[in-house]
């Protein structure tokens, strides 16, 4: 294999808004650059996941090398690495640009900027990425391609006058970008010769390989043979192949070194042990320091999940602990309720992420899932001292115990047309915001910042930001810290008994429209017994809302027909069917559903 | 001799109630949902008729060899509408019963009719031919109910069929009535209810109307008011106290009768007698197997034609494997037995007995059921009594629940 020039390498990524065509894009290069001819392409090479295609979005990084002729006469090597597009998984993001030099920022022709795009380009800039501009979707009517591009120097401040003007999905002008790729985007840095320092950036398990490591070499040095070493978690390994990432496939090499783009395996039998953003060193000869910017990676939802049938609690366990090894960020332990019998509490990056692992281990593992409403983690101070991270609302002390409660709050951005600055500033009272300020980026929109509780933002907030602003706000949202806050659990009383899956955490002054609700929304999922059932919401024991299921009254087929007993049989196994949906909770029967409701309670 | 019991289904209607999801066909002429309808066949229809009647007489010929040795103790004429049929066919069709079964001297012989379909002509057939008890259906005394739900005759043409039946000398009489009928309210039914008891009839049939899907009054439904829940329940609550005054005892969840005269029939479905049923759609049961004739008029046909050559082929001699794929027999399991046994005997207002389920079953019925019997006893909605178990008057209100609970998992 010839030694590969430095400087003809290009690592880059594209970032952009969701929808704005990035993944289109990335397709078009892969096309152009003849790895694929067009027929060979399903659409959206990079987004590999059945869900992903179904959302349009991208969950796990991906990344492809190609090989570009440019007009210089030359021939480059693109590296490209597809960043996930969404908010749950930014630290993912902002390890995948660091394995990069340059972005390419992606721009809706006819929207203009959006918060997400702002934010992955504040992240891209915190990178020290060099940053270049296209506009996409020019052939759409609505397109303002002169307004976007004064709006990109104005708000970003990056050059944008000889943004390449595309249409990513019909093919046009993307040769424009391929050679601005060549021309704006630096070589790699980094000298072989040095000891090695390999970013990782991604990994994915397979049966056979074990841990695929997707790394950047920053320094160094990488091949069969060598003895590396995980500088944050301490593993370490014995290097069994190295290779490039062809589009689908992985494509085996003699060596990594400098400026590469690849992958490594080692027998590694847990991504546990390759953290993405950890550091891979050579054993023998480590570099000085890890890189920067390594974090722990914190489940920031959680929620119990429980098989819709008992007995399939051991194929839950099983199909978790697959996930779970190509997934770091997904953390699950054992837990059991009264209600709903043995489960798992689990923790995840947020609710995409939780709706992704829920859905994948519905299809993929055809299982029935029941689901707690997700929580987010509440620091429980208590009056001795001891501080309780609580991920179960069950699990919270005696309030008596209790000192005080600290919830997480996040700094969110949105961005809005200045018509919808009211209904939005608003929403963000409702859910308890903390106002900071409204800028101006052009007349008519506006980039307005809240400090928010995470707890409010995570069941509907997107969906309230949306209908409240005809779909025009855009919203992004990063971790600031924990602060006290007035905090207390809503029980849930059925038949007089506690139902612990249906308890929650909220803040004392929801308490009572919450409870209401809730209250409301399980008389309607709770079909007649023959008795009164009360439904109560309580705090500390406190009754402060309560509805009845009247008893059924009436239940009974007057006629039979001339003795056919069949249709007669038919109906009462459909009556004991619908039992088996339900959740036994003393003498009362509860559908599944109701223990998702309490996620709907904004349904009008 | 083992028993057995003949249902005959005659799946023709001068014209369908709007209420009514039975398998029938209107045949009259005049439109289904017009005013002015003429009480007669259609030309048309009366070959259709004939023919079904052909294709039933062959169905009662070839089911006969495996019930060399039973006796029927009841025949049922049932829809639809049998008394619409043709002078003569009814006393043809039982002709045809008593050649090939061995029909007991005694046994209960009963046809259902509209009183739009009958004259004394025909009741003096029926009476002749060995019909001794007779289901008229009623419905309402009030003639603005019945226009409501679509019946073709009225009160007066009712009594007019029922005084002459009793003169001609039927003293077997079953009047059917309907309550939570639209528009209605608790004292039009009762009205009803009186006006059927100033008449004596030895039996009654008392059902709440059920809206059923894809009927023309459910369609509709929208411009009546129809009595709710709980107004039904009442209705049902009073039918009980009412007719209990009156001399009928309830004994069943909607069967109301004098002493001696519950239907024998009805009650072999309850007590899971074997019954064979003829015609589209017809229900049997016969020694723990269950099966349905098809309900569709072309597959019936090549369904009879099937049974002829099976019939001659074996010499009258079926052969069970063939017959389990031809004719869609539905053995049914000991527990499925089980089953039945408890939910349809809790229809009867004894209920079951634990020591008839033993006999039958070697099993005990505490052992099996137990505990739900403690559970539903409980509730209210179960009585134990000296080894039976039966419904509570709150039972009956939620009788299909308390059914529910004996079906296994």
């Amino acid at each position: 294999m010839a030694v590969i020039d430095q400087s003809k390498i290009r690592n880059f990524c594209i970032i952009a808004h969701i929808d704005h065509g990035k993944s289109t894009l990335a397709d078009r290069i892969i096309e152009k650059t003849g790895l694929l001819t067009s027929r060979e392409m399903q659409a959206q090479v990079l987004d590999n996941m059945e869900l992903e295609r179904e959302r349009g979005i991208t969950i796990k990084a991906q990344t492809v090398r190609i090989i570009y002729n440019a007009k210089d006469g030359n021939e480059y090597i693109f590296n490209l690495i597809d960043t996930p597009g969404h908010v749950d998984f930014n630290y993912e993001v902002s390890r995948a640009l660091a394995a990069c030099d340059g972005a390419v920022l992606v721009v809706d022709a006819a929207q203009g900027i959006e918060a997400q795009t702002l934010a992955n380009v504040y992240l891209a800039l915190d990178h020290d990425l060099d940053v270049f501009p296209v506009i996409n979707k020019i052939d759409l009517p609505s397109a303002e391609p002169e307004r976007v591009k004064n709006e990109i120097e104005d708000v970003i401040g990056i050059e944008a006058q000889d943004a390449p003007l595309i249409s990513a999905k019909n093919g046009i002008g993307i040769e424009d970008v391929l050679e601005a790729i060549v021309e704006k985007i630096p070589a790699p840095k980094g000298s072989p010769d040095n000891p090695l320092q390999a970013l990782i950036f991604d990994s994915v398990y397979d049966s056979y390989k074990g841990v695929i490591v997707f790394c950047r070499i920053m320094e160094g040095r990488v091949a069969k043979g060598t003895a590396i070493k995980m500088m944050a978690t301490g593993a370490t390994a014995e290097v069994v192949e190295v290779g490039y990432f062809g589009p689908g496939q992985f494509i085996p090499c003699d060596e990594l070194s400098a400026g590469m783009v690849g992958y490594l395996t080692a027998s590694i039998k847990n991504v546990k042990d390759t953290a993405v953003g950890d550091t891979v060193t050579d054993l023998n000869a480590p570099c000085a320091e890890p890189l920067p910017g390594y974090k722990k990676v914190n489940s920031m939802v959680y929620c119990g999940m429980y098989p819709a049938d008992g007995a399939k609690y051991p194929d839950l366990r099983d199909a978790l602990e697959k996930l779970k090894l190509n997934d770091a960020s997904l953390n699950y332990e054992p837990e059991t309720s009264v209600a709903l019998g043995f489960g798992f509490r689990c923790g995840f990056l947020g609710l995409l992420h939780l709706e992704i692992i829920q859905e994948r281990l519905e299809r993929e593992y055809n299982l029935d899932l029941v689901t707690t409403a997700p929580g987010v983690i509440y620091r429980v101070h208590k009056t001795d001292g001891e501080m309780i991270e609580l991920t179960n609302p069950s699990n919270l002390p005696d309030p008596a115990q209790i000192a005080y409660m600290e919830e997480p709050i996040v700094s969110a951005e949105i961005m809005v047309t200045t018509e919808f600055i009211g209904p939005i500033m608003q929403l963000c009272q409702e859910r308890r915001g903390r106002y900071i300020s409204t800028e101006y980026i052009e007349a008519t929109r506006a980039l307005i910042k809240y400090d928010l509780p995470l707890n409010e933002i995570i069941y509907d907030f997107f969906d309230a930001l949306k209908s409240r602003s005809r779909g025009y706000a855009s919203f992004d949202y990063e971790m600031k810290g924990y602060e006290e806050s007035k905090l207390v659990r809503l029980d849930i009383l059925i038949n007089h008994d506690e139902v612990d899956a249906l308890s929650f955490i909220v803040h004392a002054d929801s308490a009572y429209e919450r409870g209401r609700k809730m209250c409301e929304k399980l008389k309607d999922e709770i079909p007649r017994h023959l008795f009164e059932i009360p439904i109560q919401a309580a705090v500390g024991g406190k009754i402060i809302a309560r509805e009845t299921v009247k008893a059924m009254r009436k239940d009974v087929l007057a006629k039979c027909y001339g003795g056919d007993i069949t249709r007669k049989k038919k109906l009462l196994e459909k009556q004991k069917e619908g039992k088996k949906r339900m959740r036994q909770v003393g003498n009362v029967e509860i559908p599944q559903s109701a223990f998702m409701s309490v996620l709907k309670l904004d349904d009008k | 001799m083992k028993e057995l019991s003949i249902y005959i289904h005659i799946p023709f209607c001068v014209r369908k109630c709007l209420y009514c999801d039975f398998l029938s066909f209107s045949v009259g002429t005049g439109s289904d949902d017009g005013d002015n309808y003429v009480n007669q066949i259609a030309p048309a229809n009366e070959k259709k008729i004939e023919s079904y009647v052909n294709l039933l007489c062959d169905e009662i010929r070839c089911s006969a060899p495996p019930y060399g040795q039973y006796r029927v103790i009841s025949i049922f004429f049932g829809g639809g509408t049998p008394s619409l049929l043709p002078v003569g066919t009814v006393s043809r069709i039982l002709d045809w019963i008593r050649e090939h079964y061995h029909v007991a001297e005694d046994a209960e012989i009963t046809i259902e009719m509209n009183p739009e379909t009958v004259d004394e002509k025909k009741l003096k057939e029926y009476i002749t031919c060995g019909i001794n008890r007779l289901s008229i259906g009623l419905q309402s005394a009030d003639d603005a109910e019945l226009k409501r739900i679509g019946r073709i005759h009225d009160y007066r043409t009712f009594e007019k069929v029922y005084r002459a039946a009793r003169r001609i000398g039927f003293d077997n009489i079953n009047i059917d009535v309907m309550s939570a009928l639209p528009d209605q309210n608790l004292d039009d039914y009762m009205r009803t209810l009186r006006q059927v008891t100033a008449l004596a009839p030895e039996h009654v049939s008392a059902y709440s109307l059920t809206l059923e899907d894809d009927t023309p009054l459910c369609d509709r439904r929208a411009e009546f008011r129809f009595p709710t829940d709980e107004e039904e329940r009442e209705m049902y609550r009073r039918t009980g106290e009412y007719l209990a005054e009156n001399g009928y005892h309830r004994y069943e969840i909607s069967n109301y009768a004098r002493e001696g005269f519950e239907c024998r029939h009805n009650k072999v479905y309850w007590q899971r007698g074997n019954y064979i049923g003829f015609g589209l759609g017809a229900a049997s049961m016969a020694e723990n197997v269950r099966w349905n004739d098809p309900v569709d008029m072309e597959r019936y046909q090549a369904y009879v034609e099937q049974l002829a050559r099976s019939t001659d082929k074996t010499g009258g001699r079926r052969i069970r494997e063939n017959d389990v794929k031809l004719f869609d027999l539905q053995p049914l399991t000991v527990r499925e037995q089980m089953e039945e046994f408890m939910f349809l005997g809790l229809r009867m207002m004894r209920g079951v007995d634990g020591q008839t389920f033993y006999e039958v079953f070697g099993e005990s019925m505490e052992e099996l059921y137990g505990k739900v019997i403690d559970k539903l006893c409980g509730y209210g909605v179960l009585v134990r009594e000296q080894g039976r178990i039966r419904l509570t008057e709150q039972g009956i209100d939620v009788s299909n629940f308390v059914m529910s609970q004996f079906l296994f998992d």
